[in-house]
């Protein structure tokens, strides 16, 4: 064979003499290497964000809903049957030596008013141990306390959101009012922020009051079960599974469930959820990315379609060359080598192209977007590998051509 | 021993259902150092037999050995190597490469004969001095008249230092005094022991060979040795055929 770099430089003379044929043949994989490496780029950044949104949320947090859940998948009716009482809670916060702490959350959308601003959010009824589990820390004030919650206090702890709308931004919101259903709060402590929530939702759109004042005043109706689910965080990330097995057994005698009888309740561990988005996320990226290389094959195709109406242009020269002895491999690898240039140049562009699409579609939208090296690798070398596949054909019909036909052809 | 040894050649073309013999059981032998014209009407068969002797085509029928090697049998990659080793070819259209140097088209054969660069260009160089025109290396062929692309195109028949030059009608697309230069430059490198045949349909082309075949009908019909004509370029101009039963 003639040395690689030799045929190379042939080949990026060919190129250069069709400048524009070549740049527009390449386009086709440099959209598609910038489609896939974007698409992918893309996808394992909202998958990373999900997992460290979801690990801020705390790793040990189990959580407990009230209603059957059967394996692999949800009950219509879990949690909207309430099952769990006030003592059933009391019980796995105490008795349960793999669980540290537990609070329920009830929630409901509503309005809240300020002096001057009126603010649509969420209203959640907790317990001040729901700050522990959480691990969300109060940055301004004191958070809702033992005494609050025995009293029914109307008392709030407010997200930043919330006291950016209600109170403006800049202004201190401890000990000013805001009006919920009519009855006054007053805010005693402001929440660190804590950014979008594993759905996406803004978690510091949230006024927390005590559990007793939210069902006397907000709720409403029997205050026998605790409505919505129960925040339940283990001792360590270890003792997830020995929680839930106890919690269980726990909920299992005290409601008195025969052997053959489902659970009334179910248990979550964030590890799951974690597990459902990203794989969620994971699907969707590799739609995309599908979609993506699909682009890349159109591009070989349309590196083929160029590959072979340059072997039909130089058709006399191919048989100048084979006259002068060019092996029929010589030609072949000539005609291969120019189509994997093209293809690999296509592939390099579409990278940093991708990259680039990727940074710019982040900053605009406020995604996050990693880059792995395996994928630019892969993408690479798939970029490569188009210019093989589609090129071997126009190479081996060139490299077929008998020399005196070739000669002869106008 | 000949240098090249034709035997019953035989060449059909085909179209449709009939079969129409280019070339009839061509048996022909020709030595070292000769200089021979091959000469006949269009279609009698001169440019197939060159073709077959050029190996860029291949007889339907019969044996060719070049330099004592059966030719007939070999693949098309043994074909190639063939060309560039034994062989340097001359077009009527010149046949180089646009867009490429008067040097790079020389040095193409080297290429194909795994010559390394350096090498490569001294001997292009040298090949080119021996055709008097190492001041145009540079020059792309748009950029030479046609007599200099055709001793460009010499250059890279001789560039592999191969035992036989095929030209077909050389001077084909050149005027009458560009033609007698090349068939001078033709008759030079004879004189240094290369084997030339040429196909011409001229006949003060055809005179300055020392060995004339005249093809009819895909057959030999005659075979001249004469006194070849190359010393006088006036003579070359007015000077006739040479009666074969001269």
């Amino acid at each position: 064979m003639i040395p690689a770099t030799e045929t190379l430089r042939l080949a990026l003379r060919a190129l250069r003499r069709n400048k524009l044929r070549s740049f527009l043949t390449a386009l086709g994989i440099i959209i598609g290497v910038a489609a896939v490496i974007c698409m992918v780029s893309i996808g394992e950044g909202a998958k990373q964000r999900i997992r460290t949104q979801i690990e801020s949320t705390g790793t040990n947090v189990v959580l407990l809903f009230s209603g059957s859940s059967s394996s692999g998948g949800m009950r219509g009716g879990m949690g909207s049957q309430p099952t769990i009482t006030w003592d059933d809670l009391r019980a796995v916060q105490t008795e349960l030596p793999a669980v540290r702490a537990a609070a329920p959350l009830s929630r409901t959308g509503t309005q809240a008013i300020s002096e001057s601003q009126t603010w649509t959010t969420t209203v959640y009824g907790t317990t001040p141990e729901y700050f522990t589990i959480r691990n969300w820390s109060i940055a301004r004030g004191s958070g809702l306390t033992a005494s609050d919650q025995a009293g029914a206090a109307k008392n709030a702890v407010i997200g930043q959101t919330v006291a950016e709308n209600l109170f403006g931004a800049g202004t201190d919101p401890i000990g000013q009012v805001l009006r919920v259903r009519n009855a006054p709060y007053i805010v005693v402590g402001l929440l660190e922020s804590k950014g979008q929530g594993g759905m996406g939702e803004d978690q510091d759109d949230a006024i927390f009051v005590p559990i007793s004042t939210f069902q006397a005043r907000i709720q409403g109706g029997l205050s026998q079960y605790v409505r919505g689910p129960v925040y339940v965080s283990a001792v360590s990330s270890e003792a997830i599974d020995a929680a839930r097995a106890q919690i269980a057994s726990l909920l299992r005698e005290r409601h008195r469930l025969a052997p053959d009888e489902e659970d009334d309740f179910s248990t979550r561990s964030m590890a799951e959820m974690t597990g459902t988005l990203t794989s969620a996320t994971q699907t969707l990226t590799t739609l995309l990315a599908s979609i993506a290389l699909v682009s890349l094959i159109v591009g070989g195709i349309g590196v083929m379609n160029i590959m072979l109406v340059s072997v039909t242009e130089r058709t006399r020269e191919i048989g100048i060359r084979m006259a002068v002895g060019a092996q029929p491999s010589d030609i072949m690898a000539q005609f291969l080598i120019e189509a994997l240039t093209l293809a690999a140049i296509g592939g390099a562009i579409g990278v940093l192209l991708g990259l680039g699409a990727g940074e710019l579609l982040s900053a605009r939208f406020g995604w996050s977007m990693v880059a792995r090296t395996d994928i630019i690798v892969m993408a690479l070398l798939v970029s490569a590998g188009v210019g093989i596949v589609f090129g071997i054909y126009p190479a081996r019909k060139a490299a077929r051509l008998n020399p005196i036909d070739a000669l002869r052809y106008e | 021993m000949a240098l090249i040894e034709l035997q019953g050649i035989t060449k059909l073309y085909r179209s449709g259902d009939t079969e129409f013999a280019a070339l009839r059981d061509v048996d022909l032998s020709i030595g070292r150092g000769e200089f021979v014209a091959l000469t006949g009407a269009s279609g009698s068969g001169k440019s197939t037999l060159m073709n077959v002797l050029g190996c860029l085509d291949a007889p339907s029928r019969g044996s060719y050995r070049l330099a004592d090697r059966d030719i007939a049998r070999l693949s098309r990659v043994e074909l190639a190597a063939i060309r560039n080793q034994f062989i340097g070819f001359v077009f009527q259209s010149f046949n180089l490469l646009a867009r490429t140097s008067a040097a790079e088209n020389v040095e193409l054969p080297l290429i194909y004969a795994r010559c390394a660069p350096a090498e490569r260009r001294r001997r292009a160089l040298e090949a080119l001095d021996r055709v008097g025109l190492s001041s145009r290396a540079g020059h792309h062929p748009s950029q030479l008249s046609g007599g200099q692309q055709q001793r460009v195109a010499i250059a890279r028949a001789l560039v592999t230092r191969p035992p036989v030059i095929l030209a077909d009608e050389p001077t084909g697309n050149l005027d009458s005094q560009t033609s007698i230069e090349i068939m001078r430059l033709l008759a030079e490198l004879r004189d240094s022991g290369i084997t030339i045949v040429f196909v011409t349909h001229e006949a003060d082309i055809a005179a300055f060979a020392a060995r004339k075949l005249v093809l009819r009908d895909g057959i030999i019909v005659n075979d001249i040795r004469q006194q070849p004509e190359a010393a006088h370029p006036a003579h070359a101009l007015s000077g006739g055929t040479h009666d074969p039963g001269h």
